[in-house]
Parts: C-alpha cells; structure tokens; sequence
C-alpha cells in the first residue's frame, strides 16, 4: 500500500465518520465562535477594538479549539481500539499520521474559514488587506500546530489522563507558532500594513512546520508500537 | 513481495510492562494447519501473547520468528500475512458494514469484490448498508471476524472469537476456522471457553503467569487437562 493511498483513506475514512456525526465539527466551530463573541465584549467598546487584539484573539481561538478537536479525533480511533487496527494493517505507519494530520488541517480551515470574517466584523480589523498573505499565515500556522498536536494526540492515547497532558505538552512546544501567528497577522491589519514583517513570520512558521513536519513523521511509528 | 511462511516460532519472548513481567521466556512452533488453543486463567499473558504474535506488542528480549523472516524485516508487508481479532473488535461504529470492510479492504489494497463475499459470510448483507453502531454484539463480532480474515491470512489469531455469538454462528465460525487451517493457515485462539474449544482446536498451549505451563495435542477431556496443567486455577 503506497503512503500518500494510506494517508488519503485514512483521511477519507475520518471525513465520512465526520460527516455522519459532525461531532468534532460543531465543538470546534462552536467553540472557537463562542471565544471571539465572548472576547468582543470584552474589548470592543463603542466599536473600536485595542489594536492588536484581533490577532491575538484570532490563534487564542485556533490554538483552543485545535486542542479541542485532537482529542477528540483521537478519541474515535481509542473506542474499539481502531488504532490498533490501523497499526497492524500492511501500510506505512508515517502515512496513518499524515492522513490524520490532513483531517485536523482541513477542520481548522473551516474553522478559519468562519473565524476571520466574524473577527474583521466584530473587531473592525482589516484582515484581508493583504489576503494571501494573510492565507499563507493561517496555513503555515495550522500545519505546525497540528503536526505536533496530531503526534501528541497520538502518543498520549492510550493515557488515562491525556486530556490534562495534551495541553500541558502541547503549548510549550507549539508557543513559537502562536507567536509568529500573531506576530505575523498583527502586522498585517495594523493602521499602515507591514509586509515584509508579516512575510518574515511566515517564513519562521515554515522552517519550524518542516521540522516538526519531518520529526513527526520519522518518530511516529517508533512511538506507537508499544 | 509479500513474505509468506508456514511456521510461526517464539523463541524465549519475554515481554515487561514497567515492572510488571507478562511474559517470562516464552517458547513454542505453531505451524501451517494447527488449531492452537491458547488457554489459561485471566491476566496469564494470553492477549499479550497475540498482542506479540500480531507485531503489535514488541518482546523485551527474545524473538519472534514467521518462517525465516522476524517481526522486523519487512514489518510492514509481513502484517499482510496476519490477521487478528481482539476483545475489542477493531470497528467504527458510525460506519456502516459494507464502510468497514471497504476501508479496511482498501488499507490492505485488496480487491473490492472481496467486501460482499466477507458480508455474506457473515450472514450480514442485508445490513450491510447499516450503521454498525445499530448491530448487536453477535453481528459485530461476525462482522469483526470476516474483517481478520479479509486478507486471507496465513497466522489467524483470534482473542475469543465466540463471544456473543448465538449456536448458529458459534458453528459457522469453528468450521470457518477449521477451514482456513486445513487451507494452510496456523490459527492460534485464546479462550477461556473449554466447551467450545474442545473438538476445534488441535492443540493445546496453557499459559499461566506469563509462563507456557503445558503444550500437548487437544484431548476430549480438555476440561480436566486444563485443571490439572493448570493446578486448579
């Protein structure tokens, strides 16, 4: 079985369990919607936001719901002990992780894809002066934080207490990511758009996703055979 | 190439969890058309045991030996060769039947045609378009059965395959079993059902403690065999 056939059933297999149940979609979705209402009231008074906070705001509901959404992918290939399933089967063990870190990325886009016109409305940002690089962003930003969230999801399966230790290892390796992301998307809806800052960001979230893209991929099957 | 092999080898496999030894210098042959009933009293090492014989559970010393290739080399094409069926059944219970089969039938790159063939042996093809989370426990387990055997695979390890089957579906399994060994597989199962046992497998390896305390052809007193090898546990 060649990798990226795995990577595409496995994807394929977690978009049809997701369509049937839209679980983990609604929570993500509802989660992060709830974050940016509730931090509007917060800051926004007489429609003027503190500069800034639209950024920050914006990976704070990325970074929260995504830790949300990996334990809960991870929680369906737990009942039934399916992973094990997906272990044994003769494929390379890389492409199982690439096919689940595939589906959490396609989740937070569409979570993104809600969160920045909700934000640029309530905020009065002005996200998408500069839109592509805005995309690229949130693109390189999403595959980072998935990539170690995914394989922490993963390693932390079978542990009683994965829902306390996804966090708790899973914000201090991805810090870089959120700031670069905020960094990164402030200098982009500031008064005078700053894009050589914004492109630099962009490109330190790459370097970091091709590393821990690479370290993911080589660990993953050491990592779950027991 | 897909490593094929007629004998399956432990060689002394011991295998700790943290400081707790669940298999202590294991060693036995299974080979092609053995009906091995792997026996013993609960937490003897049993589902370990097939834990390492399906290459999911690596031992902490000793090997593991599939004809002339070990669990290593070539890892990946070697799980081609083996299918199991654990407590648990392996099966996603939003997906229908047929989504189940078709799934795990893609990630082994078997042919398609194979889904329906498994869901009639089943006796499931007139729900093969439901939801397995609306079957009972005997149509998951037959389900979770025909998703092992799929592969057609030359070690079948079965961690107690007649649970929650009615009469009808404990017999077709037991001579689904039968079939496949007398086909050249090695089929290894692990059960505490004696009744059941007794008459389809054709040998016997008791563990108890990690440890394989007795290893001898099947009789048809298995019950009593089983007290005395086991002293009564």
């Amino acid at each position: 079985m060649s990798f990226w056939r795995t990577a595409w059933l496995v994807l394929q297999k977690d978009f049809a369990i997701e369509v049937k149940s839209r679980e983990v979609l609604y929570t993500t979705v509802f989660f992060a919607v709830s974050c940016v209402l509730i931090f509007s009231f917060a800051f926004v008074k007489e429609g003027v936001a503190p500069e800034g906070a639209a950024a920050g705001i914006l990976w704070v509901a990325i970074a929260f719901a995504g830790t949300l959404a990996l334990g809960r992918t991870f929680e369906r290939e737990r009942y039934n002990d399916t992973l094990r399933a997906l272990l044994l089967a003769p494929a390379p063990r890389a492409a199982l992780y690439l096919g689940k870190l595939l589906g959490m990325i396609a989740l937070l886009v569409v979570t993104e894809a809600l969160l920045v016109p909700l934000l640029a409305f309530l905020f009065q940002a002005e996200l998408f002066n500069r839109f592509w690089l805005l995309v690229a962003l949130l693109a390189a930003g999403t595959i980072g934080f998935s990539a170690v969230g995914t394989l922490f999801a993963a390693m932390l399966m079978r542990v009683r207490s994965r829902d306390v230790l996804l966090p708790i290892l899973l914000y201090p390796i991805t810090v870089p990511v959120i700031i670069a992301g905020v960094r990164g998307t402030a200098a982009l809806i500031g008064p005078q758009p700053d894009e050589p800052v914004a492109t630099m960001w962009v490109g330190i979230l790459m370097a970091f996703d091709v590393v821990f893209v690479t370290l993911s991929l080589w660990t993953f099957e050491p990592l779950m055979t027991d | 190439m897909i490593p094929d092999f007629d004998s399956v080898r432990l060689i002394d496999v011991s295998r700790n969890f943290g400081r707790r030894r669940a298999l202590a210098r294991v060693s036995f042959t299974a080979q092609a058309g053995d009906i091995i009933g792997l026996l013993g009293p609960n937490g003897a090492g049993k589902s370990t045991l097939i834990s390492v014989l399906a290459t999911l559970v690596a031992p902490t010393s000793g090997e593991v030996r599939y004809g002339e290739f070990s669990a290593r080399t070539p890892a990946a094409a070697l799980r081609a060769r083996i299918g199991l069926l654990a407590h648990e059944l392996f099966l996603y219970p939003e997906l229908t039947a047929r989504q189940n089969l078709g799934f795990f039938s893609n990630l082994y790159g078997l042919p398609p045609a194979g889904v329906d063939a498994a869901l009639a042996r089943a006796n499931l093809l007139d729900r093969a378009d439901d939801d397995v989370s609306s079957f009972s426990r005997g149509m998951r387990q037959r389900l979770a059965f025909e998703r092992a055997l799929l592969p057609s695979p030359r070690l079948v390890l079965m961690d107690e395959p007649f649970t929650g089957l009615d009469d009808r579906a404990i017999g077709t399994v037991a001579a689904r079993l039968r079939e496949i060994a007398a086909a050249g597989s090695i089929v290894i199962v692990a059960t505490h059902d004696l009744d059941l046992a007794e008459g389809l497998v054709t040998r016997v390896v008791l563990v108890r403690e990690g440890r394989i305390v007795g290893d001898e052809p099947a009789t048809t007193n298995l019950r009593a065999r089983y007290r005395s090898m086991a002293g009564g546990a």
